[in-house]
This record gives C-alpha cells, structure tokens and sequence, in this order.
C-alpha cells in the first residue's frame, strides 16, 4: 500500500509516460497512410504521361545511370544511420542517438544537392517542367518527394536539438521515433521511384 | 516499437547522463539493421543489373523488377520501422496495408484504364 501511494506520488502531473505517447505514434502512421496515397496518385499520373514527351526528351535521353544509383545509396545508407539512431535510443544512449541523427542529416543534405543539380542539369537541357506533360508529372512525382525529404531535415534537426536540451525521456523519444518512421517511409517512397521512375526509364 | 522499449524509456532513460543501457536486452549489435541494409543494396544492385542487361523479355524483367521493389519495401518495414513489433492490437499495419491497397488499387487501375485509350478516341 505505502509502495502504491510512493509510486503515484513520485508521478509529475504534467509528464505523461511512454503509453500515452504511443498514441501519436499510431497517428503518425494513419499521417504515413494518407501520404503514401498522395504519392499514389502521383505515381499514377506519371504512368499515364510517361510517354506524352511532345517530341521532346525522353526518359531514356535524359536519366543517367551513376546520378540516380548515388542518389539511392545517400538514401539507402541514410535510412540505414537513422536505424542505428533507433538502436541508440532504444540502447539510452543519448549522445550516439544525437550522432546519427547527424550523419543521416548530412546524407539527406548530399541527397537533396545532388537532386536539385539533377534539375538544373535537365532544366538547361531544355527538359522543364513545361515541355512535356512526362516532364510535368516528372517534377510534380520527383520534386514532391525530394520536398518531403528537405522536410525531414529540417524535422531531424529539431528532433536533434530538443534532444541536446532535454535527453531522453518520454516525448523526445516518441518525437524521435515519429521523425525516424518518416524518414524510412521516404526510403519506401524512393525505392517505387527508383524503380517505376528511373530503371524502367533507362529500360526504355 | 517493442514491448520492452516503451516501459524502459517511461522507467527514465536518461541516457544523457548515465550513458547506461536502459537493459541489457537491446545492447548488442544491430544486426537486424545490417541485414536490411545489406539487403537493400544487394537488391538495388541486381534491379540495376536486370534493367541494364536484360536477359529476356521486357515484359518479364518488369515484373522482377516490381517484385524486387516490394522485396525492399518489406525491408524497410520490418528492420528499420519494426512494423511488426508494437504492444497491443496492429492498428498501425492495418492502415500502412490500406494505403498501400488505396496506391495498388489508383495506380494500377489508372494503367488499365489508359489501355482503352485508342478505342474511345
């Protein structure tokens, strides 16, 4: 009886603990859920317009083989340091969650720079988004993911400073852990691109 | 998210001062991150492989092609977002199974209906 009353009294009123913010984690999935039908639609309008190139470049002209395999390995590998974040929360340890939270930002930075240099490379070969409808629904597919990524970021980076300020308890944890799933579901998202997108565009 | 991690962070892990292991269940090697990581270059490598030097038809390669691609997907699902890990019911796999459902269902069905195309022209 005494151990109960010490355990509640030991409670802070305005902390809540790990099973109430399991719930935003489920709603961040019902959030992944709805995205990922986002990119659907996106997805299913490149299929339709892929080949309405109006005479102008074709996919196969246009992709190159070693800027897309570089853009999935940052993304492949980055996915994988914010697994190793995972681990390091899951382990307590603050300062390496803190590290590979780091290394994964400055892969998502390399990946983000190289993307945008692939746009700029194919804008001033005359390939914009108003030439073609394919270019049109290349852009709108391939820049909504790489603004998703930018997004996650800036995301990691707050994550990572609210975890310098506070460690780990609770709520930075959960705020972790959302940011992580977010980042892997934008590994998921890249894999159908690099897949539908890129290889069956050099395919032809 | 397993069982054990939720109540070892609600029991206080403060990671940042004691740089104790919450437990000593998760302290080893995260070998499960390796295999998908291993894995999701292997697989990305024989896409790779398969596109640039297809052994047969264009229609088949296609199609190993989008089985390698959920063969990634599953990857990231099951080592790195631990989708079948989680304390209670799954609600969280039955909505990420809708949304792929919802993404089959819109995307496959705008490619077959665009194979009408020339008939209603």
């Amino acid at each position: 009886m005494e151990a109960t009353e010490k355990t509640i009294s030991d409670q802070k009123p305005q902390e809540h603990g790990m099973e109430e913010e399991e719930k935003y984690v489920l709603g961040f999935w019902l959030f992944l859920a709805s995205d990922l039908v986002l990119f659907a639609s996106l997805f299913a309008t490149y299929l339709v317009l892929r080949t309405h190139t109006d005479g102008g470049p074709t996919e196969a002209q246009l992709f190159e083989i070693p800027v897309f395999m570089l853009e999935t390995f940052l993304l492949l590998t980055s996915s994988y340091t914010c697994g190793l974040a995972m681990h390091a929360l899951k382990n307590g340890h603050a300062r390496r969650l803190i590290g590979w939270i780091a290394v994964t930002v400055l892969l998502g930075l390399a990946f983000v720079g190289i993307e945008i240099n692939e746009f700029i490379t194919y804008s001033s070969e005359g390939a914009t988004m108003q030439r073609s409808a394919f270019l049109s629904a290349f852009y709108a597919l391939v820049g909504t993911h790489g603004l998703h990524v930018s997004l996650g970021i800036v995301w990691l980076i707050s994550v990572a400073i609210q975890l310098m300020r506070k460690s780990i308890q609770p709520t930075t944890a959960r705020k972790f852990i959302n940011a992580g799933l977010y980042w892997h579901f934008l590994d998921v998202v890249w894999v159908m691109i690099f897949t539908v997108v890129y290889l069956m565009g050099v395919m032809g | 998210m397993g069982d054990d991690f939720y109540s070892r962070v609600s029991d206080g892990g403060d990671g940042m001062k004691t740089k104790e292991p919450l437990s000593g269940k998760y302290t080893g090697f995260p070998w499960g991150h390796v295999i998908g990581y291993m894995g999701s270059i292997l697989l990305t490598l024989v896409a790779l492989w398969l596109a640039v030097n297809p052994p047969f038809s264009q229609g088949g390669i296609i199609t190993i092609l989008l089985v390698l691609a959920v063969l990634q997907i599953l990857i990231q699902l099951i080592f790195f977002m631990h989708i079948t890990e989680s304390r209670g019911p799954a609600f969280h796999t039955l909505a990420i199974v809708l949304g792929f459902l919802f993404t089959f269902a819109v995307v496959a069905g705008s490619i077959w209906i665009m194979t009408f195309n020339s008939q209603v022209q």
